[in-house]
């Protein structure tokens, strides 16, 4: 009897990965990062990653303007806040049916085009909207300000059931559920959970093999009888809808929104996070995306002063070197420690860290195995599973 | 009858003939091979009949239709296969996903989103995938990844990949180079009794003993012209045959 229609070991995956998201708060309180507005971020990024992986971690096809549909996602999150309501289902859905629409446009003009030409495509498009949202689009995007919230907003739902209007700000809720602190932070882990689902059906289903397919050897696949230009479109828009979901997420837990989401820094953030965790994997870019976002918290709060303080056991002359030194890789120079780490991987662990969590698991099984009787090969195979 | 007519085809690129005038009429049922020296333009040739190149003119008609123009996906669709002369598989998946795509792609057509459905629920899919795999003696290594492979077993997986097809037509470009003489006979077996079954199959080959092994029809290609064709014994001490291929020495 199959459970959600998914196999053994990719239910216990699932099990282990909705525990983690439950647990959140307890996993991160020892490591420093336990408070809600960074789990928020960890949710909404994983979200993201996992879409960005959909595209680049099954077909190849590697976007480095993804980034856009999530600032078109907050965009118009933060729209039907102001016209609607400020509780989040119609944002969040909006935003999720903007983000297909644009990467459907996209995608078509995008995919007549493989490798190179169709990063730079997916780039020149999201350098477009970024300058478009600053100039023509003023009127919608509210230019360098940002999109607010205002008092007066129209919010017709909200007033055809009656909400009171007070002289605040009103706030982003989900049918009275506040959408900032903990509450926010498991709304967005439900949403982390089910995305999570979905992308385990879409890698197990003959869909999934296609377009895996596609990335091996898309040449074949057409010979084999295979129209693979649909399926690579189908690929961008569900990650395009999903980066428009996490955009709108994004939005709910903060309403407003700012073209600096849409430049291409935040999109090549989203490749470093998927092929640091492990592009083509399951868990792996929501790992990397938390790992780069829990290191940015802790990089960037760092300050000329404090790490004044933490090289005070040095020599007065040392001590000011060594800070210095460590000032280029901290606070804005954090990207630097980034830009280190991300190569460190690329070189010794192509596979991100899901292959170093891989190779681990596959010593601790030779070892075991060295002294107990050998390990059946199907049992080799599904932890391989697993692994991904 | 004839299942795929070649007239007047033409090909050339930048200054170079590949293709000058050929014309092949391929009965439907038999095994028909297309031999000549290297650089004669048989690669060439099947890639005019997959829609990897456009001939500059003449036709290609399969069952009546041309496939002119057609994509490559669309071609498969008709029912031609290929085996290509450099193996063309999915390197990273393993030999089942290997051939089980070409068992969706003849189920569920060109494109559909078969997003919910789970892989390890197809069950008729993956039957018949191993027992194509057990056709080219690979079942036992159904879960290797094909990359892995050595260049003769990635030349049968590509062989698995067109069988499970069921194609009307095989094309098959160099079915044995690069094995070691076992597995030569081993195919050749192999392809006999697929030629028993209802297909058509070209093939394009060095090695003679594969050849007069097969082959019902042989057109002898040089320089990108159809010099000779005929049955097999007409071929074998055709002086024109001799002098292109081996410059007279004797096949
Ligand atoms: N895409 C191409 N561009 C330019 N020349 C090509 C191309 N494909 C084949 N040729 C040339 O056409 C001739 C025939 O090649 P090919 O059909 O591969 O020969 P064969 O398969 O008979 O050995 C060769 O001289 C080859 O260099
Ligand atoms: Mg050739």
């Amino acid at each position: 009897m199959k459970w959600l229609n998914i196999d053994k070991s990719d239910r216990l995956l699932l099990i282990v990965f909705v525990l983690a998201v439950l647990l959140g708060p307890v996993i991160m309180t020892p490591i420093g990062g336990g408070y809600p507005d960074l789990l928020q971020k960890f949710a909404i990024f994983g979200v993201f990653a996992i879409g960005f992986n959909i595209l680049f971690g099954l077909t190849g096809y590697l976007s480095f303007g993804h980034a856009a549909f999530l600032g078109i996602g907050s965009y118009t999150a933060v729209w039907a806040f102001k016209l609607l309501t400020m509780n989040v289902v119609p944002a969040i859905i909006l935003a999720t049916v903007m983000g297909g629409v644009f990467a459907l446009a996209i995608g078509f003009v995008a995919l007549r085009r493989s490798g190179i030409y169709f990063s730079i495509l997916t780039l020149a498009f999201a350098q477009m909207s970024y300058n478009l949202a600053y100039s023509v689009l003023t009127p919608i995007t509210n230019g360098e300000t940002g999109l607010q919230l205002r008092q007066h907003d129209a919010r017709v739902i909200d007033g055809l059931f009656g909400v009171e209007r007070t002289d605040a700000l009103p706030t982003t809720e989900l049918f009275g559920l506040s959408m900032s602190g903990w509450s926010g932070y498991y709304v967005c882990g439900v949403v982390l959970i089910i995305t999570f689902f979905i992308s385990l059906r879409i890698f197990r289903s003959p869909f999934g093999m296609m377009l895996r397919a596609i990335k091996s050897n898309q040449n074949r696949l057409s010979y084999t009888g295979v129209n693979t230009r649909p399926y690579t479109l189908a690929a961008f828009v569900i990650s395009g809808m999903i980066a428009g979901l996490a955009g709108g997420l994004m939005a709910a837990t903060d309403p407003l929104a700012g073209a600096e989401r849409m430049q291409w820094t935040a999109s090549g953030e989203i490749v470093l996070m998927t092929i640091l965790g492990g592009a083509g994997t399951l868990v792996g870019p929501v790992i990397g995306a938390g790992v780069i976002k829990y290191f940015e918290n802790i990089f960037s709060a760092f300050n000329h002063d404090i790490l004044l303080n933490v090289f005070s056991f040095l020599p007065e002359a040392l001590q000011q070197a060594a800070a210095t030194f460590f000032g280029l890789f901290v606070g804005e120079g954090w990207h630097l420690t980034l830009g280190a780490l991300f190569m460190l991987i690329v070189i010794f662990l192509p596979g991100g860290l899901m292959e170093g969590v891989n190779r681990i698991l596959n010593m601790i099984r030779r070892r075991s195995s060295s002294s107990g009787p050998p390990a059946p090969a199907p049992a080799a195979d599904a932890s391989v599973k697993a692994g991904e | 009858m004839s299942i795929l007519s070649v007239k007047n085809v033409n090909k050339r690129f930048a200054g170079l003939q590949a293709l000058d005038e050929v014309n092949i009429e391929v009965e439907a049922g038999i095994v028909h091979a297309i031999i000549g020296p290297n650089g004669a333009g048989k690669s060439t040739l099947l890639n005019c009949f997959v829609g990897r190149l456009m001939p500059d003119t003449g036709s290609v008609t399969f069952n009546g239709i041309s496939l002119l123009g057609k994509s490559p996906h669309e071609i498969n669709q008709a029912g031609v296969s290929r085996v290509f002369q450099t193996p063309e598989i999915f390197g990273d998946l393993n030999l089942l996903e290997n051939v089980m795509i070409p068992t969706f792609a003849r189920r569920d057509g060109a494109f559909k989103i078969n997003a919910w459905s789970a892989v390890s629920d197809e069950n008729d899919i993956e039957a018949q995938a191993l027992s194509s795999l057990e056709d080219v003696g690979l079942i036992d290594s159904a879960r290797v990844t094909a990359s892995q492979l050595s260049r003769g077993d990635k030349r049968r997986l590509e062989l698995a990949m067109c069988l499970v097809q069921q194609p009307k037509l095989l094309l098959l470009d160099e079915p044995t180079a690069g094995m070691a003489r076992a597995d030569t006979n081993n195919t050749i077996d192999l392809l006999k009794t697929i030629a028993e079954k209802d297909i058509t199959m070209i093939i394009i080959e060095h090695d003679m003993h594969v050849v007069f092994s097969l082959a019902e029809r042989i057109s002898v290609l040089a320089q990108g012209t159809v010099i000779v064709e005929g049955l097999p014994d007409e071929i074998k001490g055709h002086p024109k045959v001799q002098e292109a291929y081996l410059g007279g020495a004797k096949l």
